[in-house]
């Protein structure tokens, strides 16, 4: 089993969203988080007085998968995360170690 | 007959009073809205308490003290009820000025419309303070300033007193200003100016080296709500000034001023914009918001006089000036979170300065010692009070306290409570 996490662009939400259900993803989470890569930071103007934004609003995307189907949901989060200009994020794979259903006590991939 | 187009000459000029009083009276709306956008999110229950708890202050101080410096009217208004002879005496009183002359109305509605601009005085005070000040030494100014400090300097002008004994400003120097672009506007800029310089900048606004560190205001559709409520209560400040509206003569004056003040106000947006585009690239909206106010004060001190072409340019110099003294007042690190000292301050005296374009009853060197009257006194006055609070109970919060958000350390409430971790 693997966790990928991937930040991306927080208005390619709901493609990734479309791209991972399409190839039977059944669970995601999301969160709002703030970060800077080789897009750095963007200037904003208030009150005649320039600064500088160090770090951008992103989303950060968990999700936990079967070991087989690793390669197929990266390249669903690329197909629905990528814009071609700098700033579209990055994708980690992590071994991942138990997963368990709370409610059943199921464990490994039947939980996933 | 005609005691019978007296008595309805007094209730339609006591009604236009109350109802433009009412309308200024809103005008505490807009200063609470434009403060609590500008300011930061962590700050925003502490400056709606400031402009809630100011108004009030504004009211009973005026009530108890200050209207009596002001006009006479009696401590305790107990001098405004006119008695069992009221009605005789407004009667006698209309005869005598005629049915054009002089507005005779009830003296609870002259109480009514002089406390509601005590309280805007007040008012452009908070939010140049705002972020940094203890709620409590605010508190104690707003009693000086609306107990002695604005009714000393009104006494003198509208009240028709001399400074001191030593001259008077209306009979000696023919200051005029119709509804108070210095008399209430740069007198409450005055006081905030004042207080800013003792209490200093709010903490990383300015950097080692000078350099201006912005720090956005949390909400600008408030702030734009609370520039659109100041502009429409704009309309009793300056339409109630003209202090009657029973005749035709007065009637055209009353809407003359209503336009001159609208105009006043959009060449003051558009002035701002096309500056703020000039010298940043961009349409900066509080600079739009602040010029649109800057309009409107630059108006007040004659919106009777000019042409609706000359009210524009008016206006349109009051914002392309805010604009500039916004930016120079970070020069000299004078750190005003909305703008306040800029506003009312820099373009009140502007409005004062631009009567005798159009009013040849009003002269520069009048309209200089009047301000410069005004300017003394308030600051004076103020920086003595400011000083005195700063030594007895200190004015600011601890720098702790600063970052946490005064709305913490001194209301014990947030204002957006489901963003915090709870």
């Amino acid at each position: 089993m693997k966790q990928v996490v991937a930040i991306i662009k927080p208005f390619k939400l709901d493609d990734v969203r479309e791209a991972l259900s399409g190839i039977g993803v059944q669970g995601l989470t999301v969160s709002e988080v703030k970060g800077f890569g080789r897009q750095k930071g963007h200037t904003e103007l208030y009150r005649g007085a320039e600064y500088v934004v160090d770090f951008l609003p992103k989303l950060k995307l968990e999700t936990a998968v079967d070991d087989d189907v690793v390669e197929q949901v990266i390249e669903a989060m690329i197909k629905g995360a990528n814009t071609g200009k700098i700033g579209d994020g990055k994708i980690f794979v992590y071994p991942l170690e138990q997963v368990i259903r709370i409610r059943t006590g199921e464990t490994g991939p039947e939980a996933i | 007959m005609e005691d019978q187009i007296f008595q309805l000459q007094y209730a339609m000029d006591t009604f236009y009073f109350l109802v433009c009083g009412a309308l200024v009276m809103w005008m505490a709306a807009g200063f609470a809205m434009l403060e609590a956008g500008l300011v930061r999110a962590k700050n925003t229950t502490e400056i709606l308490t400031k402009n809630v708890m100011l108004f009030a202050i504004a009211c009973t101080a005026y009530l108890v003290v200050g209207y009596d410096i002001m006009y006479g009217g009696g401590l305790f208004l107990d001098g405004i009820g006119g008695g069992e002879t009221l009605v005789a005496d407004a009667l006698a009183a209309s005869a005598e000025a005629g049915f054009e002359g002089g507005s005779v109305y009830s003296s609870a509605s002259d109480f009514f419309f002089q406390v509601v601009f005590v309280a805007t005085a007040m008012s452009i005070v908070s939010g140049a303070v705002a972020e940094r000040m203890k709620l409590s030494a605010f508190a104690f100014f707003a009693v000086a300033m609306t107990a002695f400090i604005y009714p000393m300097e009104g006494a003198w002008t509208w009240g028709g007193e001399s400074v001191f004994g030593l001259y008077s400003l209306g009979d000696d120097f023919g200051f005029i200003d119709f509804a108070g672009s210095g008399i209430v506007h740069m007198a409450g800029a005055t006081a905030a100016l004042a207080g800013v310089i003792l209490l200093g900048a709010r903490k990383g606004k300015y950097g080692a080296n000078g350099e201006v560190k912005p720090i956005p205001g949390a909400n600008l559709p408030l702030a734009t709500l609370g520039t659109f409520i100041l502009w429409m209560g704009w309309f009793g400040f300056n339409g109630g000034s003209v202090l009657k509206l029973g005749d035709m003569a007065s009637a055209n004056a009353v809407a003359m001023v209503f336009l001159n003040t609208n105009a006043a106000a959009a060449g003051g947006v558009i002035a701002a914009l096309l500056m703020a585009k000039m010298l940043f690239g961009k349409a900066d909206l509080t600079m739009i918001l602040n010029g649109a106010l800057a309009g409107l004060v630059a108006i007040t001190a004659g919106p009777d006089t000019p042409t609706p072409l000359y009210a524009t340019l008016i206006g349109g110099v009051g914002g392309a000036l805010v604009v500039i003294s916004i930016v120079m007042m970070d020069k000299f690190k004078l750190d005003d979170p909305v703008g306040a000292i800029s506003v009312h301050g820099v373009v009140g005296l502007w409005g004062l300065l631009a009567v005798p374009l159009t009013n040849s009853d009003a002269s520069f060197t009048g309209q200089l010692v009047g301000a410069a009257t005004i300017f003394v006194w308030v600051f004076v006055t103020s920086f003595i009070v400011w000083a005195v609070l700063k030594m007895v109970m200190g004015i600011r919060v601890s720098e702790e306290e600063e970052y946490a958000g005064v709305d913490l350390s001194e209301c014990g409430m947030e204002a957006y409570p489901e963003f915090t971790d709870r």
